[in-house]
């Protein structure tokens, strides 16, 4: 009853999407207030309809009811409680819906802190919203039922896919979904300019907290299915350049550009048609992820049981949503006016180029995933485009740009001074250049590139706190007068400073485990040794175990680390018996900012193992670098001058270009 | 950042699929004994792809196929090829989707050069609109404006 309860209450959520997607806009047209208002209730009462159908589709999981296709699908009556929840978005289905529940309240979002928007903006951007909703919902009803019922209720499901059996999937789809779906509120918002035809303040001033909390959110998941990859996969790596990888990492770039245009748009009302153009990119960037995960046209090679319907479907909303906005951008971009005039060498000629880099970046990776598709359509030549090619592309791409980076804070807005940035960054100079010499004259396997490589992450790391150094004065003020000075300043450039601060440590990470990753590969009975970066590693014993719904094979291995410290590792075979699929649980340990990583082959007969190890050369750095990116974002994002709604602080004080020369 | 069994996991995210039997890629009797010769067969691994595998090299793959495939790099490797002959070999057997690195030709010319080539335009159109700028703010005061702007400004004084 409850499942159908939440199954009508979805086709509710239809028609209530349904209804905002035309009364707000045409209030706006002909200037009915009603109208326009009515998309606040709609949208509310959407929300509430959608949590319902999620609540009724979390309790058949939380309850085994088997009578349900999805449910029977995907859980197991002995699965750990945590990883019932976790089920329901495991799938096609329950993913689909956490996607709508999450846009549906984006938008109750919009309604509840947009109380002070202009109507019509408001009016409109709830309405784009609308139709977004409409087209995922008809898509859900239509093709991706998750509340079917099965006429004979089998006893026992088929178990969620074992591999998915871990926290880090509990909590990284969502955190991705809260990404993706989040930059539906930016396009909304482009959209409703581009059909108004103008861009207030009030729009610049809500596009950037939007595409802040949206790319926050997405770093988090990015990072987090990284590291969830590396560790439960046992395979070491930590970034494939698979497409659907690649599918979640081009609504960042793009997102990162709009991050960055945004800031120009607010601060300068510059760059305003290609913010907008931006917004639209990066929620099409979002939608074609969408499709290319689901419609099972990367993986048609494959059998996969993917529903030809389901991709049609999809191509239809992504033609339809990228194709209408960017017709509606060449159609209406005209109308909005430029403004803010700026020289080459200057914050904004900065940002531009920043966003000249991202959007190269994204070329490269949109057109690296999806060339070998249109390759073979027009040709019928197939070719394969994989990690070695991303390397050799996305790399050179990136250097220039994160060389760039440290200068641009530095930079006064209109028209700044290179020499005079240049000279605030002789400590980055300086640190980057003895890392560079340090790394050459202490190691004797380290390519030039990859120590110029590290010199440039020493670069990044130092110079993202200059711009505080100097406007603190911490050169004339000394440390403790620095220090009451920098509380002072607002939160947005403690929060640039972070962010590019994690830049330099997840590069830093990243070429340190590319140059000096170590690999072991042995075949070992219980009794034998073996050694990797002076850790000494002797398998104890191999015990098989049964717990819940897997059994295991324990390897337990006795390491003495080279300083002499002993302790236990235990990577584990695991042996799924619903699915009747093995897993790989590799054992790792860290030690400062590298890790010891064992992974286990076939495991025979209880005596012999094929053990892979890995002595990982500052791996954590690479997610550790995300972690301040984020911590950045949240401090941009609680800037009180920034915040929306917030009332003025008593002190203004506004950054500007001459107080900065001043400094 | 070798690997590309991701793909395949977050597929499986969404469509509930059986994973194949997940061991190692290269076992211990395949390694070659002269290191050098191990090196060249493992980088030439990761740039080969697991034919029967979704985007997965050779070098990460468990797959049967891929694993006769390692031998038969190793065992050209041994008689003496260079790189470019075992990859010329094995190109010619399985056709060029095996190379994870398409090589660069009139097929490909539009997938390599892309990025670059948007580089270029950016900078052109950034390097217009500068200009365009420049000559337009020089022209937007009119003779009149000029005249008014600096009576507004002597009468300041």
């Amino acid at each position: 009853m409850i499942v159908e309860l939440g199954h009508f209450t979805l086709i509710l959520a239809l028609a209530l999407a349904a209804v905002q997607s035309i009364l707000p806009i045409v209030g706006a047209k002909i200037g009915n207030v009603n109208l326009m208002r009515s998309a606040n209730q709609t949208s509310m009462m959407m929300t509430v309809m959608i949590a319902f159908s999620f609540g009724a589709l979390t309790w058949a999981y939380v309850n085994s009811d088997f009578s349900v296709l999805n449910v029977w699908q995907n859980s197991h009556s002995l699965q750990p409680l945590l990883y019932k929840y976790t089920s329901v978005w495991g799938n096609h289905e329950g993913s689909l819906l956490l996607w709508v529940l999450i846009l549906a309240f984006f938008a109750s979002l919009v309604t509840v802190f947009g109380r002070n928007l202009p109507p019509v903006l408001k009016a409109n951007v709830l309405g784009v919203q609308a139709w977004i909703l409409f087209a995922f919902l008809l898509f859900i009803l239509f093709t991706s039922n998750p509340f079917e019922r099965m006429p004979n209720a089998p006893l026992e499901g088929k178990d969620l896919n074992p591999i998915l059996q871990d926290i880090g999937l509990a909590i990284h789809p969502p955190f991705l979904y809260l990404g993706y779906v989040g930059f539906s509120v930016t396009f909304s918002f482009a959209m409703a300019a581009l059909i108004s035809g103008r861009i207030d303040a009030a729009w610049a001033r809500w596009v950037r907290p939007w595409t802040l909390i949206a790319w926050i959110f997405l770093t988090a998941g990015i990072s987090m299915g990284s590291y969830w990859a590396y560790y439960e996969l046992g395979w070491g790596g930590w970034w494939f350049w698979d497409p659907v990888e690649n599918a979640s990492f081009m609504p960042w770039l793009a997102g990162t550009a709009l991050l960055h245009s945004a800031l120009v748009m607010e601060k300068r009302e510059a760059l305003k048609i290609w913010t907008v153009l931006l917004a639209i990119v990066t929620f099409s960037m979002s939608l074609l992820g969408a499709f290319l995960v689901r419609s099972g046209v990367l993986t048609s090679v494959h059998a996969f049981a993917t529903d030809p319907e389901r991709g049609l479907f999809l191509l239809v909303i992504l033609i339809a949503f990228i194709g209408g906005s960017l017709t509606l951008f060449v159609m209406r971009a005209g109308m909005l006016k430029t403004g803010g005039l700026f020289a080459p060498i200057s914050r904004e000629g900065a940002l531009v180029l920043n966003n000249l880099f991202l959007s190269a970046a994204l070329a490269t990776v949109l057109f690296g995933t999806l060339y070998p598709l249109l390759l073979e359509s027009v040709t019928g030549t197939k070719i394969s485009v994989g990690a070695p090619f991303f390397n050799l592309t996305f790399g050179p791409l990136m250097l220039p740009l994160l060389f760039a980076v440290p200068f641009g804070p530095l930079l006064a807005w209109k028209r700044g001074d290179l020499y005079a940035a240049m000279s605030r960054l002789y400590l980055a100079a300086g640190a980057a250049l003895l890392a560079v010499i340090i790394t050459l004259a202490f190691t004797t396997d380290t390519p030039i590139l990859a120590a110029l490589v590290i010199g440039l992450a020493f670069w990044l790391m130092v110079g993202a706190f200059a711009e505080i150094a100097t406007r603190t004065g911490l050169r004339k003020n000394g440390i403790s007068k620095a220090f009451a000075r920098a509380r002072g300043l607002p939160g947005s450039i403690w929060g640039t400073a972070f962010a590019h601060f994690g830049l330099g440590v997840t590069l830093m990470g990243i070429v340190a485990v590319s140059v000096y990753e170590k690999e072991v590969i042995v075949s070992m009975n219980p009794g034998d040794s073996a050694t990797i970066s002076g850790y000494e590693l002797t398998l104890k014993s191999i015990e098989p175990r049964r717990i819940a719904n897997y059994t295991e094979d324990v390897l337990t291995f006795d390491v003495v680390s080279p300083s002499g410290e002993k302790f236990t590792m235990a990577p584990t075979k695991r042996f799924y018996t619903a699915r009747q699929m093995p897993t790989t649980e590799s054992a790792i340990y860290t030690s400062g900012f590298s890790q010891l990583y064992i992974s286990l082959g076939e495991v025979t007969d209880n005596k012999t193992a094929i053990v892979r190890m890995w002595w990982k050369t500052q791996i954590t750095l690479i997610w550790a670098g995300t972690i301040f990116m984020i911590f950045g974002g949240l401090l941009s994002l609680a800037d009180r001058r920034l915040r929306v709604g917030a009332p003025k602080p008593a002190k203004t004080k506004k950054p500007s270009g001459r107080q900065q020369a001043n400094a | 950042m070798r690997n590309s069994l991701c793909m395949l996991l977050v597929t499986l995210i969404f469509f509930g699929t059986l994973l194949p039997q997940k061991s190692f890629a290269v076992n211990p009797d395949e390694v070659l004994s002269d290191p050098i010769l191990e090196q060249r067969a493992r980088d030439l691994s990761t740039l080969l792809r697991c034919l029967v595998c979704q985007n997965q090299s050779i070098d990460d793959s468990d797959a049967s196929l891929a694993k006769d495939l390692r031998v038969l790099v190793r065992t050209r490797l041994v008689s003496g090829d260079t790189n470019d002959q075992v990859m010329d070999y094995i190109v010619s057997r399985y056709g060029e989707f095996v190379l994870l690195q398409p090589r660069f030709g009139l097929h490909t010319l539009l997938l390599w050069v892309l990025p670059f080539f948007i580089i270029i335009i950016g900078f052109v159109a950034a390097f217009i609109m500068f200009r365009r700028r420049r000559t337009a703010k020089a022209a937007s005061l009119t003779p009149e404006e000029y005249t008014k702007l600096s009576e507004l400004i002597e009468n300041r004084d």
